[in-house]
């Protein structure tokens, strides 16, 4: 599992590479808060184009971080979803607090427009 | 009913696991031809089943995990089973959100994700001596136009 980010104002972008299970559940969970530690970072864009496959493991790491980006009163949006990931964020019921954009420029209009 | 094809894989509870086991059973399930769906659905939910059994069965100890996978005319059936510790409440365990360990940072959809892939999902379980989840998925096709196999 490989994260690559870039910075866009106060928006992290998170682009996640691989296999988000159980076993590289807990190495992403630690590459993000330690990005994270970064105060100014308000949102968090997660890009799955290049990630293959996600199970209930990686809801646990979107909604721990959530905790993170809410009290900084951020957002995470998520951008790239396939069909298999779509359904596993639709059944945990993830959408209610994080926000799927058509696009890279879509999810930064809405992100850093409306803050 | 008779299986027409068969596969049993034991293997030890560690986490690298997990991915070998869901694209194993995928790569078994593909004689008969599913969709893409039906391939992901599948990988997602032995997903879950073994890492239920990994981390809650074994709780991190070391164990064999076992996969019995059967083929039938139109669907596979999917057996996960551990020898660990055995679930007290299935009802409770099986609620959505429910975790038996929040320090994970588990988000508890496991067996929700697990019914909502699969089309049957049956646990039985044992407090002290392991739990078998069995996972059945119909395929859409096999009921139209049978393969050959």
């Amino acid at each position: 599992m490989r994260l690559l980010h870039q910075r866009k104002r106060e928006l992290l972008i998170v682009q996640m590479e691989g296999e988000l299970d159980h076993h590289s559940a807990d190495t992403v969970r630690k590459e993000l808060d330690h990005l994270l530690e970064d105060p100014t970072i308000i949102h968090l864009l997660l890009n799955f184009k290049k990630l293959q496959f996600m199970d209930s493991s990686g809801i646990g790491v979107i909604i721990g971080r959530f905790k993170t980006i809410s009290q900084r009163g951020g957002k995470i949006g998520i951008i790239e979803v396939n069909n298999q990931i779509q359904k596993i964020l639709e059944v945990s019921g993830l959408l209610k607090i994080v926000n799927i954009y058509d696009s890279l420029q879509d999810a930064l209009d809405n992100m850093l427009g409306v803050k | 009913m008779k299986a027409k094809n068969e596969v049993r894989i034991e293997f030890l509870s560690k986490s690298q696991n997990e991915a070998f086991a869901r694209v194993a059973v995928a790569a078994f399930a593909a004689q008969m031809d599913p969709t893409l769906e039906e391939i992901a659905d599948i990988k997602t939910a032995v997903s879950e089943a073994v890492t239920n059994a990994i981390i809650h069965g074994y709780e991190d100890s070391e164990g064999v995990v076992r996969i019995n996978a059967r083929l039938y005319d139109d669907k596979i059936v999917i057996e996960v089973i551990d020898n660990g510790k055995g679930i007290e409440d299935v009802e409770l365990a099986r609620q959505p959100l429910y975790t038996s360990k929040p320090e994970l940072e588990r988000s508890g959809m496991g067996f929700t994700v697990m019914e909502t892939f699969m089309d049957e999902v049956e646990v039985t379980s044992s407090v002290g001596k392991g739990t078998c989840v069995r996972l059945t998925k119909r395929f859409k096709k096999a009921n139209g136009e049978m393969g050959r196999g």
